[in-house]
């Protein structure tokens, strides 16, 4: 059987599940729609997952339609996605006639017959165009937008401006526009494999298959090997820490097969690293779900040290593992780490050595803040939090109705 | 003193739903100029939503001006002041909307640069939309009252408490004013001192446990 909601109610704060079914009464019968653009892979695939089926059980008439397009579709809406996160990009005007051709294919194919429709992401923004009369567009954008390429945005304000309201992650994603924008902030799920409790035979097991022994202690970056997460940084802070604390790294992250610059960048942490042996640059797959959790349980402290963030989740899925954090003062990390409470952020590679010290020399400090990051974790970035946000839009929109 | 209430208390939590209002400030100038602006929701968000993002876990500052300034723009001096208001104090969001101008406006006054965010986040200005939501607890005796306020989410706490003084004008807070009231509980000294509860600038969860055993208290007695 799978997972219900009552599931969350030993992992949620006192009253939410009951809470949730109550608000979910305004909302009763009403049919919701999530259209995003890949089933499998990727945070919004993971969480739609999860919350279109907590939907349904809260009476909610829940359904999510994937598009189809080519490759050279994808291609472009690659490109959209870099380019509305700041790296420039050539975009033809064929590829944007190509991207529009898709999405008038989908609206086609799609059903699309819904009260409320959630469009996630660019990829599928210009379905805008097949909305009926009385429902309500919600744009969500899961992106950070903070610099966007302006020809790019231009491109796509159009459609975006049509809907009823936008939905972003932070408020510095917000741009001039004239429907209203909210702010949700993303989520992580305390029962999938990346955050459900691990026993210590699983976290061991997983350890030494990864070969990273547990004879010290162990300071983790979970990151994709780019320059904004810095872990040539996190690899000083280290050495800085190696002076006094015998201790462990563990790098973990990925490079994506198209992106060059990720293996530029890893050959610079490889070269940083040298041959130390307590120093582990673990490549992992995206599916390594349980690989991380393992990781993270087993980290004495856990770094996000970016100098440029989007939300930075990965910093709520350590907290929830009562772990200290040591992050850069950037993004989402700064909503999700209160310095002294459930970490610490930092501007310099020295900034997280010391606090990095600070912990390794203060057990009882690092169990503090370990306690406090789970509480804090547990009552504003789990899934149930994300469900409530989005049971709130829509009760919202159609008393605006 | 009733033993059981004429009337009984629902308890009715909420949530908040937060729009984004697109203006930002880099340096405390213009902090203070959109202070002077922004709809009074917003003022509101940011000196009372602070107790339901912060329920169980209190921030640096219990404002998000204070922490702002303290935490990104590393002034500690203007993040103290600004710390140091109580919004509970006020009886209404125009009046704490000048006194926070107020005390910008001072602080700059003495500076002879703006400071500003240099390794750090703007201040962008939020409002909220409150959702309110019958929780289908209600109370008729101290007893009831003590095990639904232990039991219930802490949004309803927030309703109850902030909401209640701040946006609907009841200035006691919902549970001191059933507390008292002659068709609630009639319980005059329980609502003086939960009334006081309010005022100690702890998170919801802390309000929760001093109630909930203030409420104890009060049962033993008996």
């Amino acid at each position: 059987m799978g997972i219900t909601l009552e599931d969350y109610r030993d992992v949620t704060p006192p009253g939410t599940v009951d809470f949730l079914r109550r608000l979910a009464r305004s909302v009763e019968g009403k049919r919701m729609l999530h259209v995003n653009s890949t089933r499998y892979g990727g945070g919004v695939a993971e969480i739609l997952h999860r919350l279109v089926p907590m939907f349904e059980e809260l009476g909610v008439k829940a359904r999510w339609e994937v598009m189809a397009g080519s490759d050279a579709f994808y291609r472009t809406t690659k490109g959209f996605h870099n380019a509305l996160q700041g790296t420039i990009q050539h975009i033809t005007a064929d590829m944007y006639e190509a991207y529009l051709a898709c999405n008038r294919e989908n609206a086609q194919r799609l059903d699309l017959e819904a009260d409320v429709v959630m469009i996630h992401d660019p990829q599928p923004a210009p379905l805008i165009d097949a909305r009926k009369l009385g429902a309500k567009w919600i744009w969500r954008c899961h992106i950070d937008l903070s610099t966007p390429q302006r020809s790019v945005w231009q491109f796509l304000r159009p459609y975006v401006v049509r809907y009823d309201a936008a939905i972003v992650s932070l408020p510095k994603f917000a741009q001039r526009l004239p429907i209203p924008q909210f702010l949700i902030y993303p989520s992580i799920d305390p029962l999938s494999d990346k955050n459900r409790e691990l026993s210590v035979e699983e976290i061991d097991r997983i350890l030494h298959r990864l070969g990273v022994p547990r004879d010290k202690p162990i300071l983790l970056q979970v990151s994709r090997f780019d320059r904004f997460k810095d872990p040539v940084g996190v690899v000083e802070a280290y050495r800085l820490v190696k002076k006094s604390h015998d201790c462990r790294l563990v790098l973990a992250g990925g490079t994506a097969v198209d992106d060059p610059e990720g293996a530029e960048v890893l050959a610079e942490v490889q070269t940083a690293v040298g041959t130390d042996p307590d120093v582990h640059l673990l490549l992992l797959p995206p599916t390594a779900n349980l690989e991380i959790n393992a990781l993270q349980r087993a980290a004495t402290i856990v770094f996000q040290k970016s100098t440029r963030e989007g939300f930075g989740l990965t910093v709520a899925e350590a907290l929830w593992k009562g772990k200290p954090v040591i992050g850069g003062q950037t993004g989402g990390i700064t909503v999700q780490l209160i310095p002294g409470v459930t970490g610490f952020t930092v501007h310099s590679p020295e900034g997280a050595a010391f606090y990095t010290k600070r912990l390794l020399n203060e057990p009882d400090l690092m169990t503090a803040i370990g306690r406090q990051g789970r509480e804090y974790a547990r009552h504003r970035f789990l899934i149930t939090r994300h469900l409530q946000d989005y049971l709130g839009m829509m009760i919202h929109l159609s008393q605006a109705a | 003193m009733n033993n059981r209430a004429r009337a009984p208390f629902r308890f009715i939590g909420c949530m908040e739903l937060r729009e984004i209002l697109g203006v930002r400030a880099h340096d405390e100038q213009r902090l203070l100029e959109l202070i002077e602006e922004v709809p009074s929701g917003s003022i509101h968000y940011h000196t009372h939503s602070y107790f339901l993002r912060h329920a169980y876990l209190q921030g640096r500052y219990p404002n998000d001006f204070a922490t702002w300034v303290a935490v990104h723009v590393q002034d500690p001096i203007l993040g103290e002041r600004l710390a140091a208001i109580d919004p509970f104090d006020y009886e209404d969001l125009q009046a704490l909307r000048t006194d926070i101008a107020g005390i910008i406006a001072e602080h700059l006054s003495h500076m002879k640069t703006i400071p500003r965010v240099v390794a750090g986040e703007p201040f962008e200005f939020v409002r909220s939309h409150v959702i309110e939501v019958d929780l289908g607890v209600e109370a008729w005796t101290l007893k009831e009252f003590r095990d639904g306020l232990e039991g219930v989410e802490a949004g309803a706490i927030y309703n109850h408490v902030c909401e209640a003084r701040m946006r609907k004008g009841r200035v006691s807070g919902d549970f001191a004013s059933w507390l008292l009231a002659k068709e609630g509980l009639d319980m005059p000294e329980l609502a003086e001192q939960v009334m006081k509860v309010g005022r100690l600038g702890l998170g919801l969860e802390g309000v929760r446990e001093r109630i909930v055993r203030l409420c104890d208290q009060a049962l033993v007695a008996r």
